[in-house]
């Protein structure tokens, strides 16, 4: 019964999502409050029947109901208990309801903060996360139901693919998810600010909070994903350019792109008109992400053409939403007035090179991605836009924005003098160049570009520290004076230089992915194969059981000179109800770099085909993500975007009297 | 059909039965297959990974360990041996795969959109910009103070401190 209550909840959770924008429409067009009001206990009571929604169907998967065809086909009864519970979100119908759960969530959030928002405007809001969310729910009961039984119930589950048994699954897609849905917080406060044609500072105030909390989530998610991905498959590299990760890459451009720009409409008062447009963009970037992962047109336009229902369906919410959305811009944004002026020299004007630079790449991301697909759609020709054409178009616009990152924030607003900048950062520029050309001598007859990479990641960095130092440090103030300024610095300060430095760390990560080397051979017992400055020894190999599955391992002792530093144990695993192996690489983590380790088939003869990597550094790339990601949430918690900061004021006052 | 590919569907979480019926227990570049000539191997090696595994999804036969990924880099392993210039090779592959095998798609004038995109946005939003910042009406040069602002400036400075305005936040510093 279980099972049907949760079904029953999803419906009742759509008939909530109508009136969450029939209500407020109703409300808003006849001016009355109390109708409005309306949105906020529809929202959170749409987010509360999707938890029982969702709450029904993990009890299914923790039981092992296999009368429920999404359970079966999805799970087995041997899986550890943390798989079966993260199975739910592994395949298509389950990973909508996670979905639509974190889409109602971030309505529900909206409802309850006390942010302030004018009731007008939050009505707006809230009846457009409504329209969303109904279209969603329709998409889920309609093409995607995960409740539907089975006549015949199986004895058994058919299992989860092994790749997807593993501790990257369980956080990865939630991580994603929150970051694509939290921007349709910005995309309906951009709606709503055009339906009311009145937008101010007062409104980036609003929308800030909800994008930086969606873009570190997103951060964390894309990071996560790619570490996933490089322990994964066996072969090391760390992003593919592939059309699903370029499908949340797209979303965190642009998303990038309106952090910045609301900086600037929160200051001065200016770019009002963009900023509206790239909160419509960036949420219509992630809803075409969730259209190219979920509706199958990846794979291949005839697959997509077969079987159209889910794809057709999401293409419509998709054609209506964005086309929706621009129309109304389109219409509507000529009522906004523009705002503060600057110079072509200020910080403005550097943040407007910023939001260029960054739009364009999520536009080339877009078309490298949609090209092959329209491209075979229109004429039938098939081509390949693989990672080459990314990393030739990608490089030329990202190194000149991350080169010049550093001089835009030392610039000052309305009017800056750049020479003055520049002598700021001299210090830190000339540091830069320094190392970068010991490096290039150092390491001279190898790539120019790894140098390069590292030396505009340092820069990054030391750009961002001296940006925190130039804030605090006067030369006449004296030591405590100035920790106590540096103490005092807003967190929004420490954010920005967090995240900045973050993408230089980044930036060294990958640029050191130049420094590694590669070794493949067959090896037997007691072969020793060099890694770097380290060197392997394959002392057994191993068969043993696991919970759900049996592996064969190859043991390798890890030597720096005579010394031992500890043991990897690259293998292969067969999975209970599987009958393909899965590659498990074995990892070190030495310092900041990694011994990678994946093997191939094992022999008649006992020996085994071995890929052995030195990466160094290459810790870095996900290390750097994760400092963005912490940059963000710093900001998030400054007493300007504090959400409930009005809230606890009252109660202040309340306390007082 | 490899692991690889059962991986991006395991990102987009979809046809995860179909993968699973395809996997194949091979290996990328089995040591097997490789040329004795360290300089002859690199070539191969830059060349594998610039060339499409035509069954995979967008992954090169350098990394994919299909079975048809193995022949082909079998093949362009022994025309190398025997003395073809990668330019022969990639022209062969392309007559007989069409221009899909290739990575990094070819200039040519169905792909003019596709290679000209990012830096046509790029060139027409600067123009933009470049338009916009002309028409803005100019910022006031900052005049000099006069002699009676510079009188109160002292006068203000030489006082201990400045209370904050009535009503203003308190900052942090």
């Amino acid at each position: 019964m279980t099972v049907e209550w949760g079904h029953f909840a999803l419906i009742l959770a759509l008939v909530l999502s109508l009136c969450q924008v029939a209500l407020p429409l109703w409300g808003l067009a006849g001016r009355d409050h109390a109708l409005m009001q309306t949105a906020r206990g529809t929202a959170i009571g749409a987010f509360l029947f999707t938890l029982l929604a969702f709450a029904a169907l993990t009890y299914a998967y923790v039981q092992s109901d296999f009368s429920v065809i999404n359970v079966a086909m999805n799970s087995h009864s041997t899986k550890p208990l943390a798989y079966k519970i993260s199975g739910l979100w592994s395949n298509h119908e389950g990973s909508m309801l996670l979905w639509v759960l974190i889409l109602t969530l971030f309505g529900a959030l909206v409802a309850m903060a006390r942010q302030a928002i004018p009731l007008p405007l939050l009505a707006a809001v809230l009846m457009v996360q409504g329209g969303v969310s109904s279209a969603f729910f329709a998409f889920i009961l309609m093409t995607s139901n995960p409740f539907l039984r089975a006549l015949e119930v199986p004895a058994e589950g058919r299992g989860l693919n092994p790749i997807l048994q593993d501790p990257g699954l369980a956080i990865h897609p939630p991580l994603l998810y929150i970051g694509y849905v939290g921007f349709s917080i910005a995309f309906s406060l951009a709606i709503g600010a055009l339906i009311h044609g009145r937008i101010d500072a007062v409104w980036a105030r609003f929308v800030r909070p909800w994008t930086l909390l969606a873009w570190s989530f997103l951060t964390l998610g894309i990071a996560m994903g790619s570490y996933w991905a490089y322990y994964e498959l066996g072969w090391g590299g760390f992003w593919f350019w592939d059309p699903v990760e370029n499908a949340s890459l797209m979303p965190w451009l642009a998303g990038t792109a309106l952090l910045h720009s609301t900086v600037v409409m929160e200051k001065r008062d200016a770019l009002k008109v963009w900023t509206i447009l790239l909160s419509i963009l960036t949420f219509s970037l992630s809803l075409i992400g969730t259209f190219l992962v979920r509706s199958g047109v990846l794979t291949s336009v005839h697959t997509f053409a077969s079987d159209p229902s889910r794809g057709k369906f999401i293409l419509g919410i998709l054609v209506f939403f964005i086309g929706g959305g621009l129309t109304l811009f389109a219409w509507r944004a000529h009522a906004l007035r523009q705002g503060g002026l600057f110079a072509p020299i200020s910080r403005e004007a550097g943040l407007v090179l910023n939001n260029l630079m960054l739009a364009t790449m999520a536009a080339t991301v877009l078309i490298g991605t949609l090209y092959p697909l329209v491209l075979e759609g229109i004429s039938g020709d098939k081509i390949s836009v693989g990672a080459p054409f990314f990393e030739a178009t990608m490089l030329p616009l990202f190194l000149p924005l991350a080169l010049l990152q550093p001089l835009g924030t030392a610039l000052s607003w309305k009017r800056a003098d750049l020479w003055a900048a520049m002598q700021r950062l001299s210090w830190a520029f000339g540091f830069s160049v320094l190392v970068l050309c010991i490096v290039l001598y150092v390491t001279r007859g190898g790539s120019v570009l790894a140098p390069v990479g590292a030396g505009i990641g340092l820069w990054l960095v030391l750009g961002s520290l001296a940006d925190v130092w130039l804030r605090v440090w006067r030369a006449k103030a004296g030591w405590v004076v100035n920790l106590s300024r540096l103490a005092g610095l807003p967190r929004s300060a420490w954010g920005t230089a967090l995240a900045h430095a973050g993408l230089g760390i980044s930036l060294i990560g990958i640029a050191a992915t130049g420094w590694g080397t590669e070794v493949i051979s067959t090896v037997g017992k007691g072969a020793e194969v060099p890694a770097g400055p380290y060197r392997l020894v394959l002392e057994q190999v191993i068969t043993r059981n696991g919970p759900d599955y049996r592996e064969t391992i190859g043991r390798f002792q890890v030597y720096s000179d005579q010394q031992k530093l500890g043991v990897i144990e690259p293998g292969k695993r067969i999975f209970i109800g599987q009958t393909m192996p899965k590659t498990e690489a074995g990892l070190m983590t030495i310092g900041l770099g990694q011994i990678y380790a994946s093997l191939g088939d094992f022999q008649a003869d006992g020996t085994v085909s071995l890929r052995l990597y030195w990466k160094p550094l290459v810790v870095l790339i996900w290390g750097g993500a994760l400092v963005m990601a912490f940059g963000g949430f710093l900001s998030l918690l400054d007493r300007r975007s504090r959400i409930a900061a009005p809230r606890k004021a009252r109660q202040l006052h309340g306390d007082a009297a | 059909m490899t692991e690889r590919r059962a991986r991006h569907l395991s990102f987009i979480l979809l046809f995860v039965m179909l993968a699973l019926a395809a996997l194949t227990p091979l290996h990328a570049v089995e040591p097997d297959e490789r040329l004795a000539d360290p300089a002859q191997e690199t070539r191969a090696r830059a060349l594998s990974s610039g060339l499409r595994c035509l069954v995979c999804q967008n992954q090169s036969i350098d990394d994919s360990n299909a079975p048809l990924a193995r022949d082909l880099r079998i093949l362009l392993r022994e025309r190398i041996a025997a003395g073809d210039d990668d330019a022969t090779i990639t022209r062969d592959l392309v007559s007989r795969y069409g221009d899909f095998i290739l990575l990094q798609p070819p200039f040519n004038p169905r792909t003019l959109v596709l290679w000209s995109a990012p830096f046509v946005l790029l060139a027409a939003g600067g123009w933009v910009l470049f338009r916009r910042s002309r028409r803005m009406p100019q910022l006031e040069k900052p005049q000099p103070l006069t002699e009676q602002e510079r009188e109160n400036l002292r006068r203000l400075l030489a006082t201990d401190r400045i209370d904050p305005p009535a009503g203003s936040p308190r900052q942090g510093s």
